[in-house]
């Protein structure tokens, strides 16, 4: 086959994929209802929304820094481009407010917009498809009992030809599988419903599974890892790297606080889906915990923890051991006490023994400062405080102290990144 | 011999002996006769004397010798106004010596919003018996009759015949030896030049430019520094300590173990916090708190060692009995920190036998006592100096400094300067005690409350002196009482019910050391009875703010005025709670909540505006209001910052604060474990004072405090229906309530 | 060991026993400044707060050593003539100070924001001023005073 039949055929199949794809997949336009027709007093319905829609970390990707809760304009970085997270509230123009029930539906089921336009899967409607009836009509309840605002987001900013929406049609044939969550009834109802939000509104896989080139999740490497806005949003599968398996009751702790002793903080994006999480209900969370550990039942375990002092490290340069003491040591503590500041040990430290520096170094670098307003862990930014090449030496110097791994490769590339992404929320 | 004319502030700090040894130099006068002997080298400090108060050098500058001192509230320049104003000096001429128990008299720790109200009337009279005796030492002089005088900036001149005499030539260094006269004639305040204006503070300018000297900056030649290692848990013993763990820290000095005491002292500040991070040590397990979870169970079920009925009316027991519809509550207040911004500090030196100690102590002469006790010495060989620290909000750690500090100079026969970490601050300074209230009330046929009764669970004692926390651990004698200050305050109400019986049931026990925190007692009492106060309102679907005009004592003219002047700058809709057109997903709301301070005095209403997301329960305060009635103002500026720091701090307070702990030992050890208000959550604020400069001047500095928690529950109950009785007001709580209406 | 400071314009050498040693440290007792102030030593509370490059710093968790030839500046520093500067008149203007203890803090802070944006709005001055903890409740004189020093 010559290489011009071979690119002739996957340009053929592409667009029969892409044709057979829009047939399959176009909807037409929902009328648009008056805002002032939905008049919702069920509360019930809203505070059952609200926490679905913590679990669903709505919030976190539908508000721009300092902007309204749930107006949009928060721009989502793909490799595709730059997509602005849409306005959620019941404005009747910018926002959701002409939309009726099955529109929204629709959206999240099918991932198409009020008038049949295709939805970019940044939205993640593979998962939230599982959804229940029920389930969507609190959250469509709670987004409509939101104070109204106006604020009309920026177009996409993405390249040719994914600024072309059919495309995506040919996406979701690939990608979005409508085949309903059975239960399992060799597992709990725990375990379960853990799925069922995980799998669904929880969208734990769009963070924590790879992803191929085009964008759609790995599912034969469920969980075993991914990358998000320059942070490792680690591996819940057997491949887990961390030096104390997590237990249900451990996760569950971490995923509603956003902290464990054992483990460390929630930092970067996982920051606000723990506060999120910390809202919803607490069976729920219990439950996620649940079905997450499931997924790493005959794991490595735990590696061998290093002495709490960390090792004895005679060949470190002076200057970076003073700034580990003048610095660092303030809160991390050689005694496997909790430090000021929540600060963990850190020979326990999940970001310390992963394979890569990625969150090490931005955890170094931006800090932890998310939790501020009530309370929680905390960390200063490094990056206005030490230099980039002292940043470095810093990073590993703990590397070499507090695990028996490899040295990473990777800190000054990941630095070099790390400032380039600014400061995180 | 030469006079410090204006004795620099390290001199003062030091406390050398200058002015002191000045005194007994001066020759005699026909007027001002000298005391004999040995009196005249000590500087007065007793509080029926003149000169325990003022003097005046022969430059004509002022001395004032207060023993209130400036926490950073204001009074420092408040007080030298009622001075310069009462005597007629320039305001320029008077400074002030604080807080020094050899120079300064014990007119109480400096507390309960009575610097000015107590202390200021104490200088002012001292002043103006000093005035009086000046102009009798004139008219002398002048050969002119007293009434003919008059005195400007310092100067008295005869209005007839010219003839003038300067203060300066009339006393100049010399003691006056007068008892103060109570009925020596007080300058009228249709005559006041300084007294009510806004004269700006002299500190400010020196801490915005960095040349002010707090404690913390406080330096003795031949000091070392020493930190506190305390027990990992309260009441745990020390088992061992491995000093080799610490033998490396360049600068480190010695390691001082007394009982449980432990300390590092070393040679350089950030030695000391290394060693104390660093050295290893082990301890017994102790275990001696309750289940935070269960705090109130705990607190319901301590034992009571006496019942203060703190008001009686009428038959309450029976008015309740009578029919009629009856309204009951219980209400919640947390355990509070003080959270000083700078950890408590103290500087100790012994020389020849006698201590000195500073601190920011705000109660010099009652922590001279404690020190005394500790070390086994008598009163008159220690002498405790007030040096400024960070605002102590009460009694804080800097007793518990100064006494670390003290211990140390003692056994390193060196000055020790001791510095406490965050954690020290969070986790070992004595706390506002949990505070449980249960309240009925009971409502006739025609809508009259008939009878208001309330019962409140708080410890025993009073304000006094709190144990001193290294004297406790090295097992040294201390005082053993609980002093939890006047917590009492407030439980009786201001209205004017026909049937009212207010009792505190004072408990045994309270979990930590307990010691006053802003507005101690008055403001968990007025939280409840405020807040309680709403729901008997919205039992009558009665406007909160006309029912509280209805129940005061139509004679309290003042007190009517300041509900009639809150409901205009609040702009105050009459209608009663809640608001019936409740819908959305974040509601706004308002409440109302007015106090008397302590029945007797201070008059503050307030008004707080708050907006209520129903779905998570995050409260925002968007706008306070306030009516503040103090009687004469000294400075409008003091007054005003005082309502805004009470409403600020106490939003966060009310909103976001409680000490957490364990069965063991408090968990909460810095602001990531205790968070308070920030800028980003500031409430917009409208502040209007009345000023009356012919009444008393009243305190000022935590009534406002007082309403705050109260408003904005009522304001929370107007905008959702739903009551939140227990501080703080953390989301979790909000929604709860909001789900069980 | 010495080490080599440029501090409020003037370059020093200065000696440390402990090259740990934070910055706030050897500012307060090695160069006798009185500006930044210790609070919490864990980056908290804001009041040890410096310019280093021009960037508001947290000085508790600078180790001097790591300070290089970065230029410093503490609240005395930012005195122009031996007066204070427009912002610290500011604060002397509107008495935003009760204790004062975090105030160093505060205009290290809000003076870096005034340095990139001379008029900023009321949300950018609070999101801007929110790692800075005050106690006494001055925030709203703190507002008052950067926001008389941005206009004037």
């Amino acid at each position: 086959m010559t290489l011009r039949r071979v690119v002739l055929t996957v340009v053929v199949v592409g667009i029969l994929v892409a044709l057979g794809g829009y047939a399959l997949m176009w909807r037409p336009a929902i009328a648009p209802v008056a805002t002032s027709a939905k008049a919702h007093v069920d509360r019930k319905a809203i505070d059952h929304g609200a926490e679905l829609a913590s679990i669903g970390n709505c919030a976190d990707c539908h508000t721009s820094a300092n902007g309204a809760a749930y107006a949009g304009g928060r721009p989502i970085p793909t490799p595709f481009g730059t997509i602005y997270a849409s306005n959620l509230t019941p404005d009747g123009e910018t926002g959701i407010g002409s939309w009726s029930e099955e529109a929204f539906k629709r959206a999240m089921r099918d991932g198409v917009d009020r008038e049949g336009r295709q939805l970019y899967p940044a939205f993640p409607y593979d998962h939230f498809t599982h959804a229940t009836d029920a389930d969507i009509h609190a959250i469509y309840a709670f987004l409509m009992s939101k104070p109204a605002v106006r604020n009309a987001v920026p177009a996409n900013d993405l390249a040719s030809p994914f600024s072309f929406r059919p495309i995506v049609a040919g996406w979701k044939l690939l990608f979005l599988h409508r085949d309903a969550l059975e239960p399992d009834s060799t597992k709990s109802a725990e375990w379960n419903r853990g799925r069922y939000l995980v799998e669904g509104l929880g969208h734990c896989g769009s963070c924590h599974t790879p992803r191929n080139a085009l964008g759609g999740e790995k599912r034969d490497r469920a969980y075993a890892g991914g990358v998000v806005e320059g942070w490792n949003a680690p591996p819940l599968n057997a491949s887990l790297v961390t030096t104390h398996k997590w237990t249900v009751d451990q996760l569950a702790e971490y995923l509603s606080t956003g902290w464990h002793r054992l483990h460390g903080a929630a930092a970067g994006p996982m920051a606000d889906v723990a506060k999120n999480l910390g809202r919803a209900s607490q069976d729920d969370v219990r439950a996620i915990a649940t079905y997450i550990a499931s997924l790493s039942p005959g794991a490595e375990g735990a590696k061998a923890l290093v002495p709490a002092g960390g090792k004895v490290l005679t060949d470190q340069p002076a200057d970076v051991v003073a700034i580990y003491n003048g610095a660092c040591a303030k809160c991390h503590n050689d005694r496997h006490d909790v430090g000021p500041s929540q600060a963990i040990s850190l020979s326990y430290s999940t970001a310390v023994q992963q394979p890569q520096s990625a969150n090490a170094v931005r955890v170094v670098m931006h800090g932890i400062e998310s939790y501020r307003t009530d309370g929680g862990p905390y960390m200063p930014a490094f990056a206005g405080i030490l230099t980039d090449a002292q940043i470095a030496s810093v990073v590993q110097y703990v590397r070499a102290r507090y695990t028996d791994q490899p040295q990473w490769t990777d800190v000054k590339s990941q630095i070099a990144k790390a400032r380039q992404e600014g400061v995180q929320p | 011999m030469n006079l410090h004319l204006k004795p620099s502030r390290r001199d003062i700090l030091k406390g050398t002996g200058a002015l002191v040894v000045a005194f007994s130099l001066t020759p005699p006068s026909e007027a001002f006769a000298l005391a004999q002997g040995e009196a005249a080298a000590a500087k007065p400090v007793v509080l029926d004397q003149v000169d325990t108060f003022l003097a005046i050098d022969d430059k004509g500058m002022v001395t004032l010798y207060s023993g209130k001192v400036d926490l950073g509230t204001g009074i420092r320049i408040g007080l030298q106004q009622i001075l310069a104003e009462e005597l007629d000096v320039p305001l320029a001429n008077v400074n002030t010596i604080e807080g020094d128990t050899a120079l300064t008299p014990d007119q109480g720790p400096t507390y309960g919003s009575l610097s000015i109200q107590v202390g200021g009337m104490q200088i002012r009279q001292a002043a103006a018996t000093a005035r009086s005796a000046l102009l009798d030492q004139a008219a002398q002089r002048l050969g002119a009759a007293k009434e003919d005088l008059a005195v400007a900036d310092g100067v008295v001149t005869a209005k007839s015949g010219g003839g003038r005499i300067a203060y300066a030539e009339l006393i100049g260094g010399k003691t006056f030896m007068l008892k103060v006269d109570p009925a020596a004639p007080a300058k009228s305040p249709a005559d006041y030049k300084i007294v009510g204006k806004p004269i700006a503070r002299r500190d400010i300018p020196e801490k915005l430019t960095g040349k002010f000297t707090y404690v913390q900056d406080f330096r003795v030649p031949g000091m070392l520094h020493g930190s506190v290692v305390r027990p990992p848990t309260i009441g745990a013993t020390l088992q061992s300590i491995d000093e080799s763990s610490v033998k490396d820290i360049p600068g480190i000095v010695r390691v001082i173990r007394d009982g449980n005491f432990l300390a590092v002292v070393t040679e350089t500040e950030w030695a000391a916090v290394r060693a104390a991070r660093e050295i290893k040590t082990s301890w017994s397990k102790s275990e001696t708190l309750p289940d935070q979870a269960k705090l109130w169970e705990h607190v319901r079920s301590t034992k009571i060692v006496k019942d203060d009925v703190t008001s009686n009316i009428g038959d309450s027991a029976a008015a309740m009995a009578a029919g009629g519809k009856i309204v009951k509550a219980t209400y919640d207040f947390a355990i509070h920190t003080h959270g000083s911004i700078g950890p408590s500090c103290a500087v100790a030196e012994f020389k020849d036998g006698k201590l000195t100690c500073w601190s920011a102590s705000q109660a010099t002469h009652n922590l001279r006592k404690q020190l005394a006790m500790m070390m086994k010495m008598p009163d008159e060989d220690v002498r405790c100096i007030y040096i400024d620290g960070a605002g102590c909000y009460g009694r804080n750690g800097h007793e518990d400094a100064a006494a670390d500090a003290t211990l140390l100079a003692k056994i390193m026969e060196k000055p020790v300067r001791v510095q406490w970490s965050r954690a020290d601050e969070h986790g070992w300074d004595p706390k506002g005690p949990p505070t449980l209230i249960d309240l009925r009330a009971n409502i006739d046929a025609s809508g009259n409350v008939t009878a208001w009764e309330s019962e409140f669970f708080i410890p025993q004692g009073a304000a006094g002196m709190v144990d001193l926390v290294a004297a406790t651990l090295s097992d040294r004698p201390v005082v053993g009482k609980l002093a939890p200050g006047g917590i009492a305050n407030d439980s009786a109400i201001g209205y004017k019910f026909p049937n009212i019986k207010t009792v505190c049931h004072r408990l045994e026990t309270t979990p930590f050391r307990p010691s006053w925190i802003r507005t101690p007692g008055r403001m968990q009492n007025t939280f409840a009875n405020e807040s309680f106060f709403d729901e008997i309102a919205a039992a009558l679907n009665a406007d909160p703010l006309e029912l509280r005009v209805r129940y005061t004592d139509p004679a309290d003219k003042r007190g009517l005025e300041v509900l009639d002047r809150l409901a205009k700058v609040a702009k105050w809709e009459k209608r009663a709670s809640p608001r019936k057109d409740i819908k959305g997903d974040v509601v706004q709301g308002r409440g109302v909540s007015y106090v008397k301070y302590e029945l007797v005095r201070t008059y503050v209403g307030l008004v707080a505006d708050v907006d209520v997301d129903r779905t998570s329960g995050d409260v925002r305060v968007r706008r306070v209001y306030v009516v503040h009635d103090c009687g004469q103002i000294i400075n409008p500026n003091g007054v005003r910052s005082q309502i805004e720091g009470s409403v600020i701090q106490t939003v966060s307070r009310t909103l976001k604060e409680e000490v957490m702990f364990d069965r063991g030992m408090i968990t909460s050890l810095d602001w990531a474990s205790y968070p308070i208000l920030r800028f980003s959550e500031l409430p917009e604020l409208v502040i209007e004072l009345i000023d009356r400069p012919t009444e008393k001047p009243w305190g000022a500095g935590e009534p406002t405090a007082a309403l705050v928690s109260s408003a904005i529950s009522n304001a929370i109950f107007d905008a959702t229906g739903a009551r939140v009785r227990s501080v703080p007001f953390k989301p979790e709580k909000v929604k709860a309530a909001l789900r069980s209406t | 060991m010495k080490v080599s400071l440029h501090v409020n314009g003037k370059s020093q050498e200065i000696d440390v026993a402990d090259p740990s040693t934070p910055l706030l440290y050897v500012l307060r007792d090695n160069l006798g400044l009185h500006g930044p102030r210790f609070g919490c030593g864990l980056g908290q509370c804001g009041s040890c707060m410096v310019h280093v490059d021009g960037h508001a710093t947290f000085s508790c968790v600078l180790p001097v050593t790591a300070v290089g030839d970065r230029k410093v500046t503490t609240l005395e520093g930012l005195m122009e003539g031996g007066k204070p500067s427009k912002l610290q008149q500011a604060f002397i203007d509107e008495e935003a100070a009760q204790c004062g203890y975090c105030i160093s803090g505060m205009v290290m802070q809000a003076q870096a924001l005034l340095n990139k944006t001379p008029n900023p709005t009321d949300d950018e001055i609070r999101r801007h001023m929110e790692p800075n903890l005050c106690r006494c409740g001055t925030h709203a004189a703190i507002m008052r005073a950067i926001k008389r020093a941005a206009v004037a």
